[in-house]
């Protein structure tokens, strides 16, 4: 697994992402597409002895976190500074926000400083679009509320991509609190677009109203989602749940839908295995999964800042052709 | 006070079942005369409303004027004149304000502030528990003694099945209704829209129909258990609709309330996170519009009432989860249910007249509704057949939050008379 099979013929000339990308249900099958094409080149450059581009030179670029989050703003950050942008990081405690500032307000005062780009995660739904239509800055979604988190759901696809090739016809079951999740929302639209076939399980107080009508096949047993599918991706159990009634508790919540060596050994195929972490070793996964055979986790994270560099250049203005077509050695360029 | 007569309209008044051509005679500040033969006499003010429709006022029974506590969002004064120039000239106004309207020098307050406005009349309602915490009864005698019409904790539940079964016997002794804000607490909490397929779409916690059903069944086991008259607050789903039918078919007394947002919305109106369609109860389905208009349609349902809810604008210019629940609606509320109920045709303008004026005066034993010789002249001429579009600039309302700004209407309010006094007059304008 080199995660190199690389199928980068460049998307539809001319296609860009807009302003923002704030979530996958906005984007067309073809966007998504360029975004995965576009970080295959990407990939490479963090797998240099000198890790850094200048493709984003002179940008400023803020990394507004409202939420704690440890690899999403790093991740984010490493892909910033490889492209040579200059960044800030604001976390919501110690800063104005704390003090009561609203989001516009934060937001405003920001762009009066001249930013390009900001990176916002956020714990209301609806957050990152709110702030696009207040600020000529190009934003991206780094999470908003249960709504979307269309970077962590392309490093999926990429993810799955590269293990199986193509994301066409592949049967992804999304397992566990699919209610209060903005990856499965994310990877749900993301799979269906580039024409996988998704299915979701989970205990029913933790499936969303409707799920099925977004498209998805909805198992209450794990066994049947394992029979069924080609790859899981393991959502994190928040430890909150208990307290919220929603299940009884983590032990009777890994016997029930845990996924479990013994479970994957009684699978018809050879299941892949993702999870967005950070994980609950011994809840809804194992650890002999997790370390195991089937995992690509440690796979996603690497892809990550590659999808992450791939967004912040096309936003920027990047074209496929020049990503790709030349090589990123060469377009892309080193600093010299 | 003078006279007044209005001549050669389109009179529609339920309460006498009359629907004709005829002129309106006031004097006084009360109706004298209704009728084809009545002549203007020399020294009355004489207007021509032919081609026009002249109706008893129109009458709210649930709005909120956020005098005392947030006056910049609207006050008593601003919401009266928002009334007339919607066409109404009773409204009720909710008692959660700040502080609480919860005793009679509150009641005193509001009715002394819609004095200096002079404009709609102001009817307060009254909490039914010391600052609306569900906790002691308030003085309730004292409270209809100031001048309050019913009593509400509205804006919140009354939790407790006991303080509501108390309430229900008590308000007996007043002969007033008890209005009630339908929804199970531990269903809704942190809901901020309807949950369904859009909540699920943009990832926002729903509140479950189930929540406000819950409720409309306990009060209506209630009202039969003490005998007293639950009024239900903006019903918004097929369920409670069922539920209130049953319970009229076995004489219970219940009267309802459905709000002109819940008559022609749906909760795809929360999609891009539009916070002027974030109310509660939220917006429901398509299923539920239909049943709440069928309901209207057979007198299930009692009355439209706006559950007019101003909040200024920084507040709703938030994240979806963060705003404030409730729109305005005193300004829209005609111009839009003639267009999307009469235009139609699911219902004809004189029902709507009856759920707008006719029902609500007599659910609320107050004194109008009705062009009856004697009664206050609060009458309301509006042209029904105009079209236009809603222009929030124009609202005399403080706020602007609503989901029906640049919709298609029909109909405009030309002149609104309070006592045979105009309030509000469309030329003048």
């Amino acid at each position: 697994m080199n995660g190199l099979t690389s199928s980068a013929k460049p998307a539809g000339a001319g296609l860009s992402l807009g302003k923002d990308l704030l979530g996958l249900e906005l984007l067309s099958r073809e966007q998504i597409q360029l975004i995965l094409d576009t970080a295959e080149p990407f990939k490479a450059v963090s797998e240099r002895a000198i890790k850094k581009v200048p493709t984003l030179r002179g940008k400023t670029i803020v990394n507004l976190f409202y939420e704690a989050s440890t690899r999403t703003r790093v991740s984010f950050e490493f892909a910033e500074k490889r492209l040579s942008a200059d960044t800030v990081n604001i976390a919501a405690s110690g800063s104005s926000v704390e003090k009561g500032e609203n989001l516009v307000d934060t937001a405003r005062n920001l762009e009066a400083m001249r930013i390009d780009m900001v990176v916002i995660r956020h714990p209301s739904s609806g957050a990152a679009k709110f702030l696009a239509e207040r600020i000529p800055s190009n934003v991206i979604n780094a999470g908003d509320g249960w709504h979307e988190h269309p970077t962590q759901a392309l490093l999926d696809l990429l993810s799955i991509r590269d293990k199986l090739g193509s994301l066409e016809g592949v049967k992804v079951c999304i397992c566990g609190d699919i209610l209060h999740s903005r990856v499965a929302r994310s990877n749900i639209w993301g799979l269906l677009k580039m024409g996988a076939e998704v299915g979701v399980c989970g205990p029913k107080s933790l499936l969303p109203r409707g799920v099925e009508s977004l498209g998805a096949h909805v198992f209450s047993h794990i066994e049947e989602a394992i029979a069924w599918a080609d790859v899981l991706n393991v959502l994190r159990l928040q430890l909150e749940r208990m307290q919220g009634g929603y299940i009884p508790s983590l032990g009777e919540y890994n016997r029930v839908f845990g996924i479990t060596e013994e479970r994957l050994e009684n699978a018809p195929k050879e299941l892949v295995v993702l999870h967005p972490g950070p994980m609950n070793r011994g809840v809804e996964i194992d650890s002999k999964v997790a370390d195991g055979p089937h995992s690509v986790i440690l796979h996603q994270v690497t892809n990550g800042v590659a999808v992450r560099m791939a967004i912040l250049y096309l936003l920027a203005g990047g074209t496929a052709e020049r990503a790709s077509l030349h090589g990123a050695k060469d377009e892309i360029g080193e600093v010299g | 006070m003078g006279k007044m007569w209005l001549g050669g309209g389109r009179v529609i008044d339920p309460s006498q079942r009359i629907d004709e051509i005829a002129n309106v005679l006031i004097q006084d500040g009360r109706i004298e005369a209704v009728g084809r033969d009545i002549q203007a006499p020399d020294d009355a003010q004489v207007i021509d409303v032919s081609g026009q429709v002249v109706a008893p006022g129109l009458i709210d029974v649930h709005v909120h004027f956020r005098e005392p506590g947030k006056e910049d969002a609207e006050t008593i004064g601003t919401g009266a004149r928002s009334a007339a120039a919607g066409g109404f000239t009773s409204v009720c106004t909710m008692p959660n304000t700040t502080p609480v309207t919860d005793n009679p020098a509150a009641i005193g307050f509001a009715l002394k502030q819609a004095e200096v406005a002079g404009a709609a009349r102001v009817l307060p309602i009254g909490a039914i528990t010391l600052g609306q915490e569900g906790k002691q009864l308030a003085e309730i005698g004292k409270l209809v003694d100031a001048g309050a019409v019913a009593i509400s904790d509205d804006g919140h539940p009354v939790e407790s099945s006991h303080m509501m079964r108390t309430a229900l016997e008590y308000a007996q002794i007043f002969d007033i209704p008890v209005a009630d804000h339908c929804e199970e607490p531990t269903l809704a909490k942190g809901g901020s829209m309807h949950e369904g397929v859009v909540s699920t779409r943009l990832g926002l916690k729903g509140i479950p129909s189930a929540a406000e059903e819950i409720m409309v069944a306990r009060d209506v086991i209630l009202a039969e258990l003490t005998g007293g008259h639950v009024h239900l607050c903006h019903m918004s789903t097929r369920g409670s609709v069922d539920i209130i039918r049953r319970a009229k078919e076995h004489g219970i007394k219940v009267t309802a309330e459905v709000t002109p947002h819940h008559l022609v919305l749906t909760h795809d109106m929360c999609d891009g996170y539009d916070t002027n369609s974030k109310m509660n109860p939220p917006l429901r389905e398509a299923e539920d519009v239909e049943a709440l208009q069928e309901a209207l349609k057979d007198g299930t349902i009692d009355m439209i009432a706006t559950d007019h809810a101003p909040h200024h604008y920084e507040q709703k210019e938030r994240d979806f989860a963060e705003a404030p629940f409730g729109i305005i609606g005193l300004e829209t509320a005609l111009p839009v249910m003639l267009a999307d109920l009469v235009e139609t045709g699911i219902v004809d303008l004189p029902s709507l007249i009856l759920r707008m004026s006719t029902e609500p005066a007599k659910a609320f034993r107050i004194d109008g509704g009705t062009l009856r010789r004697g009664s206050p002249a609060d009458v309301v001429v509006f042209d029904p057949k105009v079209k236009g579009k809603v222009d929030v600039t124009r609202f005399k309302s403080k706020s602007r939050n609503t989901p029906f700004g640049g919709r298609e209407i029909m109909g405009r309010i030309l002149r609104t008379i309070v006592a045979g006094r105009t309030v509000f007059d469309a030329g003048s304008e």
